[in-house]
């Protein structure tokens, strides 16, 4: 057990090696760079305008639809990711089982996915 | 000496010296890895320069090659300027951890034979996760601004990056199908002896037959690099920073060294891409022919070896993501989403079916027994 989370402190120290550079980068230009801001040049852009409104307004409700459809078929990713690795190691009949029974796995979120596309879920114009 | 040299291998072996040798290990590939990234982003204006028939930067050292150490100076020496209205802890943290998350990625990359910070043997499960973390950065970053800019340009990023990610795992996956691994050493050495064994080729098992599977692969591997672009906000999918609608997208309110980072992560992230599309289709550190002279090679020459063919390949690749952004109008976004969720979607799914039951029913299966 030990040795298996071994393996990924290595991962845990180029993290955070990555880390150190970019707080280093951060920190040299907070150290020799000029900081005199005035109220003009904090304020935030906006094409010369003064800023009118507030910049967390509504959007579009089809970026939360995006969003929710991501999770659907990223879960079933997640799902094809262990199966894609064992499919191969098993004997055969128990690979045409393993077989089937994730096409249908896939035809259930297929039906889903065509019930979506005809709703126009997937659609932007 | 010799009592010398046996305490110094007794405390390499110790966890602390253990631990003294992985950090030396890691800065020197960090630093070695960032050096390379500036030299690739003078290549990637040079020949962005090129195909506009300019001579891109040409006056900072020979041929401009120091042009990025130059501008690394220029950076450091802005200031650093935080909108009044920006949520400032998170304005801040969004260009580190962009950063952190596209370098942590390298550390399962396989240079050559044995060249890897960490061996997992959920390599590619674990890129697959830090690639798709990427996308807190663009969005911490556009929404801690507080400015209507960088707001809709981190929207627009996020749902991008969203939609490109599940077509990228369906094409991890058939991939994983080939290989019956996650482990990126293990891809890449099952597909030795030739091109004609890549993955792009449909992987080496099952004689001759298995070129039957580039019917399939070769358009997933196609699938990848345009998910690719897609995923690092490379031109023609820059919808978050196109400049003529969004100015510079989420990075708008960013100056100095923060802006840099952004900019780094993204390289860092587009040759990581590149890296990978060598590794899961194109054989990695393999040379493209079969290779029996290596067991008489010394050990050194072999990992030289591997590292010029797995960087040949990394360069190939990166060339080719210059000359897509060289050449290719930049996409509306309808199409981009319509590109993605109507086109990439479903081709990848029917992929994993048909590369399934090409394995459990092909000529190629028994190899496993």
């Amino acid at each position: 057990m030990a040795a298996f989370l071994l393996q990924y402190l290595p991962i845990v120290i180029m993290l955070a090696i990555a880390g150190v550079i970019a707080l280093a980068l951060m920190g040299a230009a907070w150290l020799f760079a000029p900081s005199r801001p005035d109220p003009e040049k904090i304020s935030a852009y906006e094409c010369g305008f003064n800023a009118f409104d507030d910049a967390r307004m509504k959007f579009d409700v089809r970026f939360y639809l995006v969003s929710i459809l991501f999770i659907i078929f990223d879960l079933e990713v997640a799902f094809l990711f262990p199966w894609a690795v064992s499919l191969m190691h098993l004997p055969h009949p128990a690979q045409v089982f393993a077989f089937w029974s994730m096409m249908g796995f896939l035809g259930v979120l297929t039906v889903g996915f065509i019930y979506e596309w005809k709703k126009g879920a997937l659609e932007w114009e | 000496m010799t009592d010398f040299l046996s305490a110094m291998a007794a405390f390499w072996a110790t966890p602390v010296g253990w631990t003294v040798l992985t950090l030396v290990h890691v800065l020197v590939i960090s630093v070695i890895l960032l050096i390379c990234i500036a030299f690739i982003l003078l290549a990637d204006r040079k020949i962005w320069a090129s195909a506009q028939l300019r001579k891109g930067p040409n006056v900072v050292g020979p041929f401009g090659m120091l042009q990025t150490f130059a501008d690394l100076m220029k950076f450091v020496f802005k200031e650093i300027i935080v909108p009044a209205g920006a949520d400032k802890f998170v304005f801040i943290l969004a260009p580190l951890l962009s950063t952190v998350l596209a370098m942590g990625g390298w550390a399962v990359i396989p240079f050559a034979p044995g060249w890897v910070i960490s061996n997992i043997n959920v390599g590619i499960l674990y890129l697959f996760a830090v690639s798709s973390l990427g996308v807190y950065g663009i969005i911490m970053g556009g929404w801690a601004s507080n400015s209507k800019y960088p707001f809709l340009g981190g929207l627009r990023s996020a749902a991008q990056m969203v939609s490109y990610e599940v077509s990228i795992g369906f094409v991890i996956i058939t991939v994983i199908l080939l290989s019956g691994s996650m482990n990126l050493a293990t891809i890449i050495e099952k597909q030795a002896g030739g091109f004609w064994n890549w993955n792009v080729f449909g992987g080496s098992e099952g004689g001759w037959w298995h070129l039957i599977a580039t019917v399939v692969m070769f358009p997933m591997m196609v699938v990848f690099f345009i998910s690719a672009l897609a995923e690092t906000n490379r031109p023609p999918f820059d919808l978050p920073e196109a400049e003529s609608e969004l100015v510079a997208g989420y990075q708008v309110e960013y100056s100095s060294t923060p802006f840099l980072l952004f900019f780094l992560a993204e390289y860092v992230n587009i040759v990581l891409m590149c890296a990978m599309i060598s590794i899961l289709f194109f054989g990695g550190w393999q040379a493209p022919w079969p290779t029996p002279y290596l067991q008489h090679w010394w050990p050194f020459w072999v990992s030289a070896h591997g590292f010029v063919m797995m960087g040949v390949k990394i360069l190939f690749w990166f060339f080719m993501f210059a000359m897509v952004k060289a050449i290719v109008p930049r996409y509306r976004y309808d199409q981009l989403m319509r590109l993605g969720w109507k086109i990439f979607l479903p081709t990848s799914l029917v992929a994993v079916a048909a590369i399934a039951a090409w394995r459990v029913f092909g000529p190629v299966n028994g190899v496993y027994g």
